[in-house]
């Protein structure tokens, strides 16, 4: 696949120019009369611009969530449980020197840098929407490149039938790491189809530039069909395996959280519905919005799941 | 008054006071701040009776009520938040999640078992009701029971705050039940309406 020219869009044309800046505004404002809410200012304006090219035919139409809201509202346990933890605990993490190794089915294995991992690939810009399996969701302008370009450089073997993934273990950096809300360090997993398909993403920055820490800095997955849960984040290391490997949340309640995760409105979390999900960004008085089958992406995924019982594989 | 603060907290940033904001998903947020103030002010609520019975101060008692009341007041609120903002009247959807959402119909049984209580907090009621009103008030044990258990049903994987407050729940239903054993004739006599 050839890449497209790189462009470099300024983030205001994405967010209205006014509403990126009134909100800059509104954290220098808060931040200078010493009434911010987050102990540090998140490191939401990232130094380093990015280079990369559109992909508007994979990419929703819709408005983009603010940056804002995207770098102070995330679920990342690694730096805290609340939903503002990762923007003002994230601080002390070092994404650089990185390096992920690459291990089990396939011919190339070892401990590539960063670098290495990134030098091939041309990166695009997906905007993507993120369905959290707490039932809300946000659009997000990811820069990315397919996870498929990445794995064939390895060339996995036949025998490789699972992407197993796992994020970095540093509890002097990750604070959350250091009470086992969830068996550390955070594995997930993907289907071999699955992880090659050309929607599945590993994503390197957001809105043009490098990803904040509170997002999976410096890489991490993206799978837009899935709960949010399966796009791990911080990723060390990439198995090729041939059973399905172990993931975290299925690990910590297997009843209410399986392997494929896949976005479903019609199968409810054991504790609440799945029905509908709030658009983060829309307001106190807008109501939740329909939950689409495989988060909108159904005509492009669903075949991977054709004859599957997708109650059973939730 | 305190219990009044974290309400004023919230409206303020709710109006975007001095800059301040709820976050990305205010709704989620009023909620969970005005659950967590309604079920602490309700603990608080237990704590007063034991701490005036050790500490020997029984003016605390006078306080008992207002503390009950404005638990109830941030509960009454939480309660409406999912209503209105929350499920935005969706009469259908409420009554899916009373009836299929274990932790939704654990947190509307409590709210009602307060109703009662908040009805009768008056003077006028004490009197009414006599010995009653006492046995009625006994409501407020599962109630929070039921608080508590609503509160640890929603989490994910981090237990950590619900267990503390499922075990101070423990400590004092502990503490009441053991004065009971131990001096049932005193109790019935110390426990007229106050």
């Amino acid at each position: 696949m050839q890449p497209p020219k790189p462009t470099e869009p300024l983030p205001s044309e994405i967010t209205p120019r006014e509403r990126y800046l009134s909100r800059r505004e509104l954290m220098l404002g808060a931040a200078g009369a010493g009434l911010t809410v987050m102990s540090t200012p998140a490191p939401a304006i990232a130094a380093e611009r990015l280079k990369y090219a559109k992909n508007p035919r994979l990419s929703l139409s819709e408005p983009s969530n603010s940056l804002e809201d995207i770098t102070t509202y995330n679920n990342f346990y690694e730096f805290g449980t609340d939903k503002r933890d990762p923007a003002r605990f994230s601080g002390e993490f070092r994404p650089r020197p990185w390096s992920v190794t690459v291990a089990g089915e396939a011919e190339v294995k070892g401990t590539f840098t960063l670098e290495d991992i990134l030098r091939p690939h041309a990166l695009e810009e997906r905007i993507y929407r993120l369905r959290c399996v707490e039932a809300w969701s946000m659009v997000i302008p990811w820069i990315g490149f397919p996870l498929a370009d990445l794995l064939q450089r390895f060339r996995p073997t036949s025998r490789a039938r699972y992407v197993a993934f796992k994020t970095a273990l540093r509890p002097k950096e990750m604070p959350g790491q250091r009470f086992p809300v969830l068996d550390w360090p955070y594995v997930e997993g993907l289907r071999m189809d699955e992880a090659m398909h050309p929607l599945t993403i590993l994503a390197v920055g957001l809105y043009g530039e490098l990803l904040p820490n509170q997002n999976g800095a410096p890489l991490r997955l993206v799978v837009p069909w899935k709960y949010g849960f399966k796009s791990i984040k911080s990723i060390v290391e990439i198995r090729f395996t041939e059973k399905p490997p172990p993931t975290s949340w299925n690990r910590s309640a297997p009843q209410e959280y399986g392997f494929y995760a896949n976005v479903n409105p019609a199968v409810d979390h054991p504790r609440w519905s799945q029905a509908k999900e709030r658009r983060i960004g829309a307001g106190l008085f807008s109501p939740r919005v329909p939950t689409l089958p495989f988060n909108g992406y159904a005509g492009q995924v669903a075949g991977l799941y054709r004859g599957m019982d997708l109650r059973k594989n939730y | 008054m305190l219990c009044s603060l974290p309400l004023a907290w919230l409206m303020a940033r709710a109006f975007g006071v001095a800059g301040l904001g709820l976050g990305a998903n205010p709704i989620d947020e009023i909620m969970d701040r005005l659950g967590e103030w309604g079920l602490r002010l309700l603990l608080v609520t237990l704590c007063v009776t034991p701490l005036a019975v050790t500490l020997r101060k029984p003016w605390l008692m006078g306080v008992r009520r207002m503390l009950g009341l404005f638990a109830f007041s941030y509960l009454t609120l939480h309660f409406l938040n999912w209503l209105v903002l929350d499920q935005w009247f969706d009469l259908r959807a409420i009554f899916a999640d009373i009836a299929k959402r274990p932790y939704i119909t654990v947190g509307c049984t409590a709210f009602l078992l307060l109703v009662p209580l908040a009805v009768t907090s008056t003077a006028g009621w004490m009197r009414r009701l006599g010995r009653d009103w006492h046995r009625l008030h006994r409501l407020v044990y599962p109630a929070a029971i039921l608080g508590c258990a609503h509160f640890w049903w929603q989490v994910k994987a981090d237990w950590r705050e619900p267990a503390l407050y499922a075990t101070l729940l423990a400590v004092l239903l502990a503490w009441r039940l053991r004065r009971a054993r131990r001096r049932p004739a005193l109790t019935a006599a110390t426990h007229g309406p106050r």
